[in-house]
């Protein structure tokens, strides 16, 4: 089985829609969102109406900081200008699509895989993977082979080693990468909607699993409309900018 | 620990029968097997002992079944299955009967024979690195001959996919690879630099054609850390007749510092090729080691001295690509001359490590092959009209020795001459005038748009812009 797994759509619906094509194009037969898929973009409603067709067809879909919080609270731990957006975001929401966030989870755990936005030790704390450290305590609290996330933005790939700290290695796009069944993976798969790595196409991953091989890749979408929709919406400037430069 | 499955001959695994056992290394057992409808021969690889008996040992293994799968050409085994590391751990191969390089090792082997086997090995090795792989293993042991003559390499162990994560990077505390063959920065334990392969080749070469290792095979590492100031005796000390070319090959792959090597294997591959056309500097030529104050001072900057960071291979080659530039001698025409002059001037200006060969083709033989003395002159004097005729040419792009290079070759037919030679050396981009104008163009039909659609490289025609 072939399995897409996209992370932080951020309501990118250009940055969506060119990532399931991709996908389809490369044989994915099913669909894993790991989280975020509003906040800072002008298409929340879109997004989260595609995405919840998906998940009628049997998509994996768990619950991102940023899907938290467009539901409720004060976002006070987050930056002016994701603050400003989920403000935005709430005001377009209708009960149908707060009901699709409402209901979902923070982990979904399938057989020897794992998939949360952030990290597997305690999700709803929103843990940054920044460093082996963490990347350790994801895995150790996950307790299965694979562990797929988003939350930080940069494609990257970590597996144990005889060591007590996990190795990292930043992907190649479109090269596969063979996960060998000897370790424990936690692959981080990028962001389809806001990537930060200083390249601005969309970043998803597919996993095969008759291989487990991992293969990242890049597209290339209409960041300039997703842009402009921005600043039709009033949200703040920077975060159109941000679409065009990829960081 | 033993594995839970059985490799005596006549069982079976994931439907490969094993037929019986052909190799033991110190890992690994090699066994012959065959599967119903693969009529290929095929070999499988297993090892001796199951994951957790040795940390280092297993990970040899994950690596060369990730490596080997990523890996395609005729200079590697053909990939053909693997087995799940946790409960059958095997890589089924292509079997390749050999020889193996390491059959050669202790015979007296003559020196045209030496270039041959050593230029397929490097081409061998450049292809790898195109692939952004290298080997970091590369010794007689896990080189090996097809009927073809073309060199395989096997034992994937040790080496590094620029693209893939590195399982052996912190695997090893001690030194990984046969000491003998390791290059200074795999002593330091620097696995991303491809001129490590091409160090490799230099022991190799200096083996065959002396018959002793320029390093000996330490067992400490500390004994491995003097090949970073202390440089080998020169090959021309122990056999005073190879000539002053092999020496120089030798000695350029050696190199204590990688930049100091040559830049491709590609390259060693040509000059291996065409040792007429080697330029012989001190090295080809020194008779004794350096002096102690050189050591010396190798030794102090041995401290202060960073490795520096190498591009992945395939960046770092093309990089550094051979040109082909073929000229008609036979017809000058100076505008075209020009515009193929100028189209060269923006590949040299464009890629600072770029070598150039200036070509044209001659029917030599044919001139020659009157026998009389008044015939050999003739050809004699046009093959050396035709070597100042392009020098002639390229003496505005104001080259250096080290980067350009000037052959006639010898064929009655261009466009089979151009190709092969470009095959065979490894020529990345051919650039040659379009003879739009010449009268002999009906007859021989159009040399630039056959060669553009044979050669196995990208070529570029030049034509001249015309009302």
């Amino acid at each position: 089985m072939r399995f897409a797994i996209l992370s932080d759509i951020h309501s990118n619906l250009e940055a969506l829609e060119a990532c399931l094509a991709h996908a389809c194009a490369q044989q994915a037969e099913m669909y894993v969102f790991l989280g975020d898929l509003v906040g800072y973009g002008a298409d929340p409603v879109a997004c989260l109406d595609r995405i919840e067709t998906l998940a009628q067809q049997g998509a994996l879909v768990v619950k991102g900081n940023h899907d938290e919080a467009a539901l409720s609270g004060l976002c006070e731990d987050m930056e002016f200008t994701a603050r400003e957006a989920i403000y935005w975001t709430r005001a377009q929401l209708g009960q149908k699509q707060r009901d699709f966030l409402q209901s979902l989870p923070y982990v979904v755990k399938i057989a020897d895989t794992c998939y949360v936005h952030a990290s597997a030790d305690h999700p709803e704390r929103w843990t940054y993977i920044t460093e082996p450290k963490l990347a350790a305590s994801s895995m150790k609290a996950a307790q299965t082979r694979f562990t797929f996330s988003g939350h930080i933005h940069d494609p990257t790939l970590f597996y144990t080693t005889q060591r007590a700290n996990p190795e990292v290695f930043y992907p190649t796009p479109g090269v596969p990468i063979s996960l060998s069944s000897l370790r424990q993976w936690l692959v981080i798969v990028g962001s389809v909607g806001q990537p930060r790595d200083g390249n601005n196409a969309a970043c998803y991953a597919i996993m095969d699993r008759r291989q487990d091989q991992l293969t990242y890749f890049r597209v290339p979408y209409d960041h300039a409309s997703a842009a402009k929709k921005i600043l039709a919406a009033g949200l703040p400037p920077s975060l159109a900018q941000r679409l065009e430069k990829g960081h | 620990m033993a594995l839970d499955f059985s490799l005596d001959p006549g069982s079976e695994i994931d439907g490969f029968r094993i037929l019986d056992q052909i190799g033991e290394g110190g890992m690994a057992t090699i066994h012959r097997v065959s599967k119903e409808g693969i009529k290929l021969p095929m070999v499988m690889k297993a090892p001796k002992l199951a994951f957790g008996s040795h940390p280092g040992f297993f990970v040899g293994f994950e690596v060369e079944q990730m490596v080997l799968a990523a890996l395609s050409g005729p200079h590697v085994p053909w990939f053909i299955a693997k087995g799940k590391l946790e409960t059958n751990p095997y890589i089924v191969m292509e079997h390749i009967e050999g020889p193996l390089l390491q059959d050669y090792v202790d015979q007296a082997v003559a020196i045209p024979e030496i270039a041959r086997l050593v230029s397929a090995l490097a081409t061998a090795v450049h292809d790898l690195h195109r692939q952004n792989v290298i080997h970091l293993d590369i010794k007689p042991g896990n080189v090996l001959y097809r009927a073809s003559g073309e060199a395989v390499l096997i034992d994937f162990g040790l080496a590094r996919h620029s693209s893939l994560p590195d399982l052996l990077e912190t695997a090893f505390d001690e030194l990984a690879g046969s000491t003998a063959y390791l290059s200074p920065e795999q002593v330091r334990k620097v696995r991303s630099d491809p001129r490590s392969d091409i160090f490799a080749i230099g022991v190799i070469l200096y083996q065959l054609s002396t018959g002793q290792l320029p390093f000996g095979a330490p067992t400490t590492s500390r004994g491995c850390r003097q090949r970073l100031y202390l440089d080998p005796i020169p090959p021309r000390c122990i056999k005073p007749d190879l000539p002053e070319w092999l020496q120089e090959i030798t000695l350029h792959c050696l190199e204590a510092r990688s930049a100091d090597r040559y830049l491709t294997a590609a390259q060693v591959a040509y000059d291996l090729n065409n040792p007429q056309q080697v330029t012989i500097t001190e090295r080809g030529t020194r008779l004794k080691r350096a002096g102690f104050l050189t050591v010396a001072r190798r030794w102090l900057a041995g401290f202060r001295q960073e490795p520096a960071a190498c591009p992945p291979p395939a960046a770092h080659i093309s990089g550094a690509p051979l040109i082909l530039v073929a000229l008609d001698t036979k017809n000058i025409d100076v505008a075209l001359y020009q515009a193929v002059r100028d189209a060269v001037r923006r590949v040299v200006v464009g890629e600072a490590q770029s070598r150039i060969t200036c070509a044209t083709v001659l029917e030599f033989s044919m001139l020659a092959g009157g026998g009389s003395n008044h015939d050999m002159d003739t050809a004699n004097n046009q093959y050396t009209q035709c070597l100042m005729e392009l020098r002639r040419w390229a003496s505005p792009l104001a080259l250096s020795d080290e980067r350009a290079r000037f052959l006639v070759l010898d064929s009655t037919d261009p466009v089979d001459a151009l190709v092969e030679y470009a095959k065979l050396n490894h020529v990345d981009h051919i650039i040659m005038g379009a003879r739009g104008r010449s009268a002999m163009r009906w007859l021989l039909g159009n040399v630039a748009y056959k060669v553009a659609t044979q050669a196995p490289c990208s070529v570029t025609v030049v034509r001249v812009p015309t009302e």
